[in-house]
């Protein structure tokens, strides 16, 4: 039991891209428990998945043919008995909406311990998970006690898996019991489908929790009039109805890829940066000199947007 | 019809803060409710008000007696009563893994065998953002996670989960099922004075392990907290310093160069 399992995640059809990067992290963890790297991959075009799955450094792919679109219920009950055949040291899995729609599961009916949202794994003496808390403002190093352990990876954080593997791939038979499916999957909607489509915007400015009250969103909307740019906003904003879904930046709203991304009072959580970091130029203002947002800005002003906005909407008028 | 919500108190570190050893200091820590148990509690209190049956929404906590204040605001909110969990076992870990807490949380729900279970999708503080769908296993329920909308007809929940990149699923449960609410899925309300007034009157029960039968070693999980540390900031952004006259000014080279403001 040094093996480690890694669990795919695919949506509509594809394979999601924290895929890869969970081949490269179990490849890494396996490397250091001197094991195999084993991936799975739970309904979908199963075939087709564990063919792209077959990447440098992938042992075995695992196909366990269920359903054509993710159901926690059939993927806890795969993973689970995966896991009991191949009593591997870890399984780690997607620490996305959907691996957070089973990995807890899977953790709980195994009696192992749950590590979610890891960013760093170090398996050289025991196994160390890093981690944030408080909003990114605070890195955990958790150690987990010997024996085998859940984890969920953080996407972003690892390279994805190159190359073309010689990986055994093999079907998995699981019997589903009937009973244990208490969820249905009924279909898909886009949202946020509007007047606007910010992820084709060439200039975003971009407004956050900073703005404090939703009359002082004039004051960013006359700003975007001024720089003939469009405006979006962080979670918080499309949260509070002040503007709409189509609006909001980030891992569940749109990514955008604009030349400028002009963020006012956005602090830079990862969710939203996991949106806009393919800005050309980013520019930052806040009041909080430690906002993580500073860290992938290009430009930044340690101040009120209360006071720079209006000098900069003078400017531009 | 009984509604149980999970709630927890959450802290938040202040902008300026020190790490000493594996601790930061109270001083540089405020307490509140978790915002996503706000919104699970609004979802709580919308479907007792909307329901002609009677429906009894409690929440459970586990928390020191300062999180009181923060269960007290639930209650202001419109929930009928509390428990809250705690155990000098508890006070002594350093980290709680997310299944122990489940583990603890589930215990409380088997003696209140609920209809519905809302929890948070996560907390704002430790993030694991799995103790909901941990404890519905561990009641061998239905779940749903990251849920942005939620309607409840007869046997089952029809439920829109939020996915990444403006896409939604649209998902029925068997009920009863743990929920895991989503920010945004509602308007939370803001507590009134008189609601102020009558959660002091409300029950608010408090347990320890032992009252629920649990050994103390739940505690003793296999998560030790090794490390605290601000993350290495890597920012390589030019700052502009001076008044906001000034750094508009810098601003508006920056943004004139990339073309902004061109005709």
């Amino acid at each position: 039991m040094s093996d480690v399992l890694v669990v795919a995640d695919h949506r509509r059809g594809e394979l999601r891209p924290v895929s890869y990067e969970l081949l490269t992290a179990g490849r890494e963890l396996a490397d250091a428990l001197g094991g195999d790297v084993h991936a799975t991959v739970v309904g979908g075009d199963v075939g087709r998945f564990a063919e792209r799955l077959d990447c440098e450094g992938v042992d075995a792919v695992h196909t366990v043919a269920e359903g054509a679109e993710f159901n926690h219920d059939v993927t806890t009950a795969a993973v689970t008995a995966l896991f009991e055949a191949l009593d591997p040291a870890a399984v780690v899995m997607p620490n996305s909406v959907n691996g957070l729609d089973y990995a807890p599961a899977v953790a709980t009916r195994l009696s192992l311990p749950l590590v979610t949202d890891a960013v760093g794994l170090d398996g050289d003496d025991g196994l160390t998970v890093t981690r944030e808390m408080y909003g990114s403002k605070v890195e955990t190093a958790v150690e987990v006690a010997e024996g085998p352990v859940a984890l969920t990876i953080r996407g972003g954080e690892w390279a994805a898996a190159e190359g073309i593997g010689d990986a055994a791939i093999e079907a998995f038979e699981v019997e589903i019991d009937e009973s244990s499916i208490r969820s249905t999957v009924q279909g898909f909607e886009e949202v946020g489908a509007g007047d606007v489509d910010i992820s084709e915007a060439e200039f975003i400015v971009s407004v956050g929790r900073g703005i404090e009250e939703e009359e002082n969103l004039q004051l960013v909307e006359e700003l975007a009039d001024a720089l003939d740019a469009t405006l979006a906003a962080s979670r918080p904003i499309v949260d509070n109805g002040w503007l709409p879904k189509n609006r909001q930046v980030g891992q569940s709203g749109k990514v955008v890829t604009p030349e400028i991304y002009l963020a006012l009072g956005i602090s830079g959580a990862v969710q939203h940066v996991a949106g806009m970091k393919g800005a050309d130029t980013i520019i930052a203002v806040n009041t909080d000199p430690d906002a993580p947002i500073f860290d992938i800005a290009d430009y930044g002003v340690v101040g009120d947007l209360f006071e720079v906005v209006p000098e900069l909407i003078e400017r531009f008028e | 019809m009984k509604i149980l919500v999970t709630v927890k108190e959450i802290a938040e570190v202040a902008d300026d803060f020190e790490i000493e050893g594996l601790d930061i200091p109270e001083t540089y820590l405020e307490y509140d409710l978790n915002e996503w148990d706000d919104y699970a509690i609004e979802a709580a209190v919308r479907i007792a008000e909307d329901h002609d049956e009677e429906v009894e929404v409690v929440t459970v906590t586990v928390g020191p007696e300062r999180s009181e204040e923060t269960i007290r605001m639930a209650l202001a909110k419109g929930a009928d009563r509390a428990v809250r969990v705690w155990d000098d076992a508890l006070a002594d870990a350093d980290i709680l893994a997310p299944t122990t807490t489940a583990g603890i949380l589930a215990a409380v729900a088997e003696r209140e065998d609920p209809d519905l279970v809302l929890s948070g999708v996560q907390a704002a503080d430790d993030g694991f953002g799995a103790t909901g769908v941990a404890l519905a296993e561990l009641l061998d329920m239905g779940w749903a996670a990251v849920v942005n909308d939620l309607e409840l007809s007869g046997e089952e929940a029809s439920v829109r989960r939020e996915l990444e990149g403006g896409v939604e699923e649209l998902t029925t449960v068997d009920l009863p099922a743990v929920l895991t609410i989503q920010t945004g899925i509602n308007e939370p309300r803001y507590a009134s004075l008189r609601g102020i007034r009558q959660a002091q009157r409300k029950e608010l029960a408090v347990h320890s392990l032992a009252d629920l039968d649990l050994s103390a070693s739940v505690a003793d999980d296999a998560l030790t907290l090794a490390g605290l540390a601000k993350p290495e900031t890597e920012s390589a952004a030019t700052l502009f310093e001076g008044s906001p006259a000034e750094t508009a000014a810098e601003l508006e080279t920056v943004l004139r160069d990339a073309g902004v403001g061109a005709e």
